[in-house]
């Protein structure tokens, strides 16, 4: 982590925000797994995620994340998550319909259960919560290549 | 895979050639993104004909698809049947057209699987529109393809087009959230999203004036979207902003499928057709019609005369579809495919015309035709369809729509169709002076031809805009028949899906 | 029935914003606003008072919950402001960058 006191904001924030961030992207994998059984689910974890990292962003500054994550890359995992949802969908051909649960129900409330409705909210969490960080850095970069010039 | 099995291929080819696209298109070369492009779009078209030869041979009046095995009234349906066939095959023919177009014209511009992307996703939209039996499933499929569009019309990114894509944004999104109010007063008052279900619990309660209030809701909403008269603000502005591909798709499909196709399912098969409402819609129609070729008149931008005759067109359609008279729909219809098959062809000549000149301004071009021998002859069809000539498909909708209003005892509106198509036929002799004939000034000497691409896909139509007329032949009438039936069957539409 | 009269007064602050203010932003704000009232309004006409929230959890009989259908359209809904919203301000990003002003009265290179 860049801890460069003239990029961010000042070190409380920084301080508060070092102390938070796991527990934040915890919180976000642990929505996204458990959505099956409780509120929650793929978009809401995944815009937690997403959010774990535009936080660090406005803690320390754009090249935290950007060094880490290019645009292009976000955008191919958007839509490997974007393809990935559509072939769980088309799985259900099998099955004989498009969507179609075909997976094992298993016993309810159990972590693995309800066939390929955790693997769906997976699918939407990688779409969504890149997604959401792709929007966050092309306008992050496209304010930076305004002042640029 | 039973053969039913085809109707979410509509809206699963072009989302997954979209994500498709967009992930390999950094990696490969552009060659093999254009391959994907044609097969995908080749293979809807391919597609929506089989769906029209399954619903023929089995002899039912609609197939239903039930996603993830759910029945009707609880689960998502997509539905097959007259109307939306005839809808599927216009969006994927004008769809496959404008693909083989772009193959050449979007060299101009420079991020290839960008504007391919959101090409598709726009297909996705208009074609999972199309299909659906569902009320809220309309609006996702509607916001998928109008964000797409709003994109694609900013796609060039200069002054113009930013500000004509803000412009359309914010009115887009205005429509959206009308017809959105008016889906969840419907959910409110009926407790389904199904729209065969919602028919059908609406047609059991009497005299109830939400079902008005909806109906103002979703003129407003699906007019603006189709640009009828007192909403056509922005597609002046949109519709030449954009590529002249995407342009042909804007004006020649996307403002009928968000638009028309919407209200027609709603109003028709949901709401249910009532007197008051077609006046209302014969009133809006004719009012296009004469007012928007008059502001046509006056415009030196081709593709800006092209987008007002669009609203005029549009006109039209709604006038035929507003007499409620079996021959009135037949006629509104069959102007959609002929619009939609003509206009398009006139996007995609004034796009040659930009992509071999590098301008849209009638006043600066002249004697192109010497130059410019394809463009010209294809121009000249289009342009004597839309006008209304005699051997080409436009005019026998137009006489159609025309012979309507008379047998309805509407002279007044049939008088108003014959002015417009007048006064069309007066602003398309101004383009073709202006454009074709007349001295070839000394700055275009040099120039050529499009490539074959553009050709190809300008040929095409224009031999669909001379063949047109044959739809109304005895043998291939079921085409056009099928679709007026749904309309006409009314909220009987609730008894055929849920039986 | 107060409810839904407070969602027309939050519909007609938005559709006032969009229709009479001059700065870019500020319509994009009042667009917001009005999906934000469609969206509470249709979250309302789900509810009922006193009403569980719609989860189906281990050893709890079911009743008195609220309607979950319009929960989910709104999320949807939500999500499609979300993509309109990024669109119209990477827009209104650039058209500051072309124009260098906020101003739409000073926007108008188009006739329409």
């Amino acid at each position: 982590m860049i801890d460069n006191s003239k990029t961010g904001m000042s070190l409380i924030v920084k301080t508060i925000t070092r102390l938070t961030v796991g527990l934040i992207l915890l919180f976000g994998i642990y929505i996204v797994l458990h959505g099956h059984l409780s509120p929650g689910g793929g978009f809401a974890g995944g815009v937690i995620i997403a959010l774990s990292f535009v936080h660090l962003m406005l803690a320390f500054g754009k090249e935290v994340v950007t060094s880490k994550i290019s645009k292009n890359l976000a955008s191919n995992l958007e839509s490997i998550g974007a393809l990935m949802f559509l072939s769980i969908a088309a799985i259900g051909f099998f099955g004989g319909s498009f969507f179609l649960n075909i997976l094992k129900k298993g016993e309810p409330f159990e972590l693995f259960s309800a066939g390929t409705i955790p693997l769906s909210n997976l699918a939407i969490s990688l779409k969504v919560g890149i997604g959401l960080l792709a929007i966050f850095l092309a306008l992050v970069i496209l304010e930076g290549a305004k002042k640029e010039r | 895979m039973n053969t039913v099995n085809i109707i979410p291929l509509f809206v699963i080819i072009p989302l997954f050639s979209a994500f498709f696209i967009s992930f390999i298109g950094r990696f490969v070369k552009r060659a093999y993104i254009n391959l994907v492009s044609v097969i995908a779009c080749s293979s809807l078209l391919f597609l929506s004909f089989s769906g029209l030869n399954l619903l023929r041979s089995s002899a039912a009046p609609a197939l239903v698809y039930k996603i993830g095995g759910w029945a009707p009234p609880f689960g998502i349906c997509m539905v097959l049947d007259g109307l939306t066939n005839f809808m599927l095959i216009t969006v994927n023919l004008v769809a496959f057209f404008v693909s083989i177009y772009s193959l050449n014209y979007m060299d101009k511009y420079t991020d290839r699987p960008k504007f391919l992307t959101l090409f598709f996703l726009m297909l996705t939209g208009m074609n999972g529109l199309i299909v659906t039996g569902d009320l809220f499933n309309l609006f996702v499929f509607l916001e998928i393809a109008s964000i797409a569009s709003y994109a694609l019309v900013a796609f060039g990114t200069e002054a113009e087009e930013l500000e004509a894509s803000f412009k359309y944004t914010i009115m887009g999104s205005l429509a959206s959230s009308f017809i959105f109010v008016g889906i969840a007063f419907l959910y409110g008052f009926t407790s389904t999203l199904n729209m065969a279900d919602m028919a059908s619990i609406l047609s059991a309660k009497q005299n109830i004036w939400i079902v008005n209030f909806v109906a103002v809701l979703f003129l407003m909403g699906f007019g603006l979207k189709a640009a009828l008269m007192p909403f056509h603000g922005w597609i002046a502005d949109a519709h030449p902003s954009a590529p002249a591909s995407i342009s042909a798709m804007l004006s020649g499909v996307l403002i009928k499928t968000l638009g028309i196709y919407a209200l027609m399912r709603v109003f028709f098969n949901v709401l249910g057709m009532t007197d008051a409402y077609l006046s209302v819609l014969m009133f809006l129609g004719s009012l296009s019609i004469i007012v928007a070729v008059i502001l046509a008149l006056s415009q030196w931008d081709l593709k800006r005369l092209l987008a007002y005759h669009s609203i005029s067109q549009i006109g039209y359609v709604v006038l035929g579809i507003g007499l409620g008279t079996p021959l009135g729909i037949l006629g509104g219809l069959f102007h959609l495919f002929n619009h939609s098959i003509f206009k398009s062809l006139l996007f995609l000549t004034s796009g040659a015309i930009d992509y071999s000149t590098g301008t849209r301004d009638l006043k600066e071009m002249s004697g192109l035709r010497e130059k410019l021998p394809v463009t010209a002859k294809t121009n000249l069809i289009a342009s004597m369809s839309i006008a209304g000539i005699p051997p080409f498909n436009g005019f026998f909708s137009k006489l159609i729509i025309i012979f309507a209003c008379i047998q309805k005892g509407c002279i007044g509106y049939a008088l108003a169709a014959v002015i417009g198509s007048i006064l069309t036929l007066a602003s398309f002799t101004k383009v073709q002076k202006f454009a074709f004939f007349g001295e070839l000034k000394e700055k275009y000497k040099a120039i050529t031809e499009v490539p074959l691409a553009m050709k190809l896909s300008m040929i095409g139509l224009a031999i669909i805009c001379i063949l047109g007329g044959f739809l109304l032949l005895p043998s291939f009438r079921f085409f056009l028949n099928d679709a007026v039936g749904v309309l006409l069957e009314g909220r009987d539409y609730a008894k055929i899906i849920l039986k | 029935m107060s409810l839904y009269l407070l969602c027309l007064t939050l519909f007609c602050i938005g559709l006032y914003g969009v229709l009479r203010k001059r700065n870019i932003v500020k319509i994009i704000i009042g667009l917001a606003i009005i999906e934000y009232s469609i969206n509470l309004f249709f979250v309302l006409l789900g509810y009922r008072f006193h009403g569980r929230a719609p989860i189906d959890a281990q050893d709890q009989n079911i009743l008195n919950m609220v309607d979950p259908l319009p929960q989910a359209l709104v999320l949807t809904s939500i999500v499609i402001g979300l993509g309109v919203t990024a669109l119209l301000i990477s827009i209104a990003i650039r058209l500051y960058e072309k124009y260098g002003t906020f101003d739409i009265t000073k926007i108008r290179r188009l006739k329409g």
